[in-house]
């Protein structure tokens, strides 16, 4: 370093022509060392992507071969006649569009229950002053320490003696709301401008109204990234829908995909082809909604 | 300051009253219900029959399954953690300055949180097919991985650990955008090498989002299911007999509510005090 600079003094003095040349190969050299730089950096992300994608990139590729396929010694990476034959014998097996179908109906009402108590909630904790607020908000802030499994035997025993067991309201109701969904939404009240609430207030606008009108529209992407989050894990849902349902009619896709596992040794194209057929919404969802879901996420988090 | 209502007015509580009552029914009322369970023998039907005190706790803390199931969750837990975190922080360390395609690769690597443990579960368990698998395929081996006592819990463990690597990649990513580039710049001009930048700089300036991973990332390590019951039952054995799944077949193949409601608690008390812990560290501040 030291010597280029001298260097360059000495060049500076010398004559004009050469500080050109030497400025020009000097920023010649800088952008290979940049160039090879970013190809290391793609190369490495490349083989980590291929790491971290290889199950999914394998169900994929299983998905479309023929079973004889599989059932060979050699290493066989891509089907080699690829057919969609699999998907077919899938949905004919079982009724994998009603469990989409439940998947959906479940998913969908939990995660609008969850938008509709969570932001009324936080509402209210975060623009009402009452009695025992505090108390009442450590009390839901608690909620995160009693871990789902804990209570599920209670729970089961709960459901079953209302009879409530194979049915649409026992997937559903038990998770209309969340601590951390009020948690998230209060974070982002909190750092809402209070003279907004209050001259809504002084115009005669309503508690209910300012939510709905006011409130909602200006907290899009807090509801966007706990829409995400909570749509995708209800549809991930496992053991609850495994105890509480036991008909086909009621299945949700997790539960209902199991009846591909267990057929028979032959089908296992046909089971990989139902698991991907139900990742797909899940996926779907998360890669059009990932913006947002980190926006909300972290956004929420720094401020607080 | 907020505004005051100063008469007493219902309001406020109305706006409570959805999420109270569905947390009052289905997590204060069960929660206190299992702790109650705990002390009761049961019959088939979950009915509390008999009056036991502690005895359902003695039996776990003197049954030789039950420190199986404790120590196995442990060395779950430990190895899901460990393999999580290192997926997540090498993605977001290779993806913390612009390249072309960091778009396409910041989402290939927060991917994994979409999946399902059930369905995620029934693709490991195809790549780890004894004949067909693409492991034994590509190593060369004919190893029975999941019926085998030696490797069932490692698979389940990284099969967890690859599935809760997404949402790190996603705390590890924000994390390191919020530490100051200058740092690196000067540290350049000292003539710290990348490692040394890296142990040096990343990971302090991490330290505070790295503590908070560990702890979410237990917590969630403690509660997996699907995979344990899809891929391996429990067994070989009871090799993974994991604490949750564990609990579940207390309850739901032997009928013994009571046992697994002890259980319950148990998990109860770990979780309550990896949370306190959370929130004290939390409290201190997360700040840099």
């Amino acid at each position: 370093m030291e010597q280029v600079i001298t260097n360059k003094k000495a060049i500076y003095k010398s004559s004009n022509v050469d500080i050109e040349q030497i400025r020009e190969t000097m920023y010649r050299r800088q952008k290979a060392v940049r160039f090879r730089r970013t190809a290391l950096r793609l190369s490495a992300n490349i083989v980590m992507a291929l790491i971290i994608l290889l199950p999914l990139l394998y169900a994929i590729s299983v998905a479309f071969m023929p079973s004889s396929e599989l059932f060979t010694t050699e290493l066989n990476i891509l089907p080699q006649n690829p057919t969609l034959e699999n998907f077919k014998q899938a949905l004919a097996k079982v009724p994998l569009l009603r469990f989409v179908g439940n998947s959906f109906l479940v998913a969908g009402l939990i995660t609008v229950g969850q938008i509709i108590s969570c932001s009324l909630a936080a509402f209210s904790f975060s623009f009402l002053d009452f009695k025992g607020k505090n108390i009442l908000f450590m009390l839901v802030m608690a909620t995160m320490m009693i871990p789902g499994e804990a209570t599920i035997i209670s729970n089961y025993l709960t459901v079953s003696s209302w009879g409530w067991l194979d049915s649409y309201q026992v997937l559903i109701v038990p998770y209309l709301t969340s601590a951390m969904g009020i948690f998230l939404f209060r974070q982002f009240y909190l750092s809402f401008p209070i003279s907004l609430y209050e001259s809504a207030k002084i115009d005669g606008c309503k508690n209910l109204r300012f939510i709905v009108q006011i409130l909602i529209p200006l907290t899009k992407s807090a509801i966007g990234a706990m829409a995400v989050y909570t749509f995708i894990n209800a549809w991930n849902m496992y053991m609850w829908p495994l105890l509480v349902t036991g008909s086909d009619t009621m299945r949700t896709v997790q539960i209902g995909i199991g009846m591909l596992d267990s057929v028979d040794s032959q089908s296992i194209t046909l089971m990989i082809a139902g698991v991907v057929m139900i990742i797909l919404p899940s996926l779907s969802i998360f890669i059009v909604g990932q913006k947002q879901l980190i926006k909300g996420m972290f956004s929420g988090a720094v401020k607080g | 300051m907020k505004s005051k209502v100063k008469k007493f007015s219902v309001e406020p509580y109305t706006y409570l009253i959805p999420s109270i009552l569905i947390f009052s029914i289905f997590l204060f009322y069960p929660f206190f219900k299992t702790i109650y369970l705990s002390l009761y023998k049961t019959d088939k039907m979950g009915l509390p029959k008999k009056f036991v005190g502690l005895e359902n706790y003695i039996n776990l803390l003197t049954s030789k399954s039950f420190y199986n199931s404790l120590a196995v969750t442990l060395i779950f837990v430990a190895i899901v953690v460990v393999g999580s975190m290192v997926i997540g922080l090498a993605g977001a360390v290779l993806c913390n300055k612009a390249f072309p395609g960091i778009r396409i690769f910041s989402t290939a690597y927060a991917l994994p949180m979409a999946i399902a443990s059930s369905s995620a579960a029934m693709i490991f368990k195809i790549m780890l097919h004894p004949s067909v698998g693409i492991l034994n395929k590509i190593l060369g081996l004919n190893i029975n991985w999941v019926a085998d006592p030696k490797y069932a819990l490692v698979c389940v463990a990284l099969l967890t650990a690859w599935l809760n690597s997404g949402i790190n990649f996603l705390y590890f990513s924000a994390g390191l955008s919020n530490i100051d580039e200058t740092i690196y710049e000067r540290a350049s001009v000292d003539g710290a090498s990348e490692f040394q930048k890296f142990t040096r700089l990343t990971l302090p300036g991490l330290s505070p989002i790295i503590f908070y991973t560990l702890v979410v990332d237990i917590i969630q390590a403690f509660q997996s299911f699907g995979q344990v019951k899809i891929l391996t039952q429990g067994g070989p054995g009871e090799s993974t007999n994991l604490i949750v799944y564990s609990i579940y077949r207390d309850a739901f193949f032997n009928f013994r509510f009571g046992s697994a409601a002890a259980q319950s608690v148990v998990l109860f008390i770990i979780i309550m005090a990896l949370t306190l812990i959370m929130f004290k560290v939390e409290k201190k501040g997360v700040k840099y």
